[in-house]
């Protein structure tokens, strides 16, 4: 039909053309002016506190004590269950989240602007492994390490990222992945890469050599820590796609815990939802899939992109680590991948793959009618909350999406 | 039915048997333990067999 196919040439276009580029870290209550006290922003589609899950509800609580909404834990739980706390998901702020996605008023957020479209997107940096808010964890340990990020390492980084004019992110997407990351579960290398480009700036404008090195530290230690430059970069990079009539690409993939969530260009900032489906993976020692939660997180907007489960082939190794087969297979995903989507990105190629470009533009027909849904590289959280990570693995989007997607689409367009 | 008519049907099953299995992958196995030549085509039909959504996607072009 050609109104779509020229619908979606026009969205693939609009996503490669994107020019994400990092300018700044700023407190989530200056760049969201319709962010309010007792407002929290959480991962995935809309959901309401009596349907989250266990770790969500401990991100809440935890979240509406580290804004001192309420003295601790269990008021905290009892303020949101009263309907205290008014929640809305990250995306209808323009910002994404991992696992639970918590963003509240005083979080520091990474900020990427498109300069060929003039968009911006956010994200709140990156905790760092173990006891984290965005596996649910809320204890002292995880609160304070959140005031750090709030009162210290966010505006020194932010200075720093000010005062070397920001950092381009499309080339340092492409060395990660000539170097083993995809982006999703390993981003190793383009964390290795950020420091690199950051630290001689970070060590000209930080004011305290001890702030600096722990600064220098709190980057180096975390393998994970591009993860969220990269979300931010990848909601930068769709949004512009969005509202292009006809088009049937996919601009947003994510989940809450309980629900799994997509957005379609042609149908501008409507979901389309179905229950998330369990991650299936390896954990960690002590744990097993008893243990697991629900999918979560606004981190499949890199998959979005055509980055995680779509570029495994990039990072054999992560095939290991999630427990999805032998790291010389992990080239079917990215080619599997391929039969759902309309191209590949030619500035984000994979050696092991002949430098194939990673396949970019999910087509809710293509996913509908080949059955295979987009495969997604996610950590798993423990079904309580406060707990954690437990391993991590891959998840499929439920294809219910892609069917009410399809027959919404048909429905714009008057086909029946 | 005439001889003739049979004999390229006979050929098949007197000469060494090459199979093209197409969809379900199970079989597959079965064959191969019995030492067939398989090659095996990944192939499902349009939308699961769900006819309506299978017509609607041509409606849209797939």
């Amino acid at each position: 039909m050609k109104l779509i196919d020229d619908a979606n040439q026009q969205a693939l276009a609009r996503i490669l053309e994107g020019e994400p580029r990092l300018i700044d870290i700023v407190p989530a209550r200056e760049l969201m002016p319709g962010l309010k006290d007792r407002m929290i922003l959480h991962a995935g589609p809309p959901i309401t506190w009596d349907k989250m899950c266990g770790p969500m509800r401990g991100a809440v609580a935890g979240a509406i004590v580290f804004e001192r909404w309420a003295p601790d834990l269990k008021a905290a739980a009892e303020l949101a269950a009263s309907g205290g706390i008014e929640f809305h998901p990250n995306h209808h702020f323009g910002a994404v989240g991992p696992m639970t996605g918590m963003t509240t008023v005083s979080m520091p957020l990474f900020v990427v602007e498109n300069a060929r479209f003039g968009n911006r997107a956010y994200c709140a940096i990156n905790e760092g492994l173990g006891k984290v808010m965005r596996f649910g964890g809320n204890d002292e340990s995880v609160l304070k390490r959140l005031a750090w990020l709030r009162d210290v390492f966010g505006p020194t980084l932010g200075k720093a990222i000010r005062a070397c004019g920001g950092i381009e992110l499309k080339s340092i997407i492409a060395r990660g992945l000539a170097m083993g990351d995809e982006m999703h579960q390993r981003n190793l290398a383009c964390s290795s890469i950020f420091l690199r480009e950051i630290a001689p700036t970070l060590a000209r404008t930080a004011t305290d050599n001890a702030i600096l090195a722990d600064c220098l530290a709190f980057i180096g230690q975390n393998d994970q820590f591009f993860l969220n430059i990269a979300m931010a970069m990848g909601k930068a990079m769709t949004d512009p796609a969005k509202g292009i009539r006809g088009s049937t690409i996919v601009t947003a993939m994510c989940r809450n815990g309980t629900d799994f969530g997509i957005r379609v260009s042609g149908l501008g900032d409507q979901w389309f939802t179905a229950p998330v489906e369990m991650p299936e993976g390896l954990y960690f020692a002590g744990y097993s899939e008893k243990d697991a939660n629900p999918d979560m997180g606004d981190s499949a907007i890199v998959e979005t992109i055509g980055l995680g489960g779509f570029a495994m082939a990039a990072a054999p190794a992560v095939a290991g680590f999630i427990g999805a087969g032998a790291p010389s297979a992990a080239g079917d995903f990215t080619r599997a991948m391929g039969e759902i989507t309309i191209a590949q990105n030619p500035e984000w190629t994979i050696a092991a793959l002949d430098f194939a470009g990673v396949p970019t533009g999910i087509d809710v027909r293509l996913v509908v009618d080949t059955g295979m849904a987009p495969v997604i590289n996610t950590g798993i959280a423990h079904r309580e909350p406060g707990i954690g990570q437990v391993g991590a693995g891959i998840v499929k989007a439920p294809l219910a999406c892609f069917q009410q997607a399809v027959r919404a689409i048909a429905g714009d367009l008057g086909v029946s | 039915m005439p001889d003739q008519e049979k004999q390229p049907y006979q050929s098949l099953l007197t000469g060494k048997v090459k199979v093209v299995n197409v969809g379900l992958e199970g079989f597959v196995k079965d064959l191969r333990d019995c030492d067939i030549d398989v090659v095996h085509l990944d192939w499902a039909p349009s939308a699961g067999g769900d006819p309506q959504m299978a017509a609607l996607l041509a409606k849209l072009g797939v």
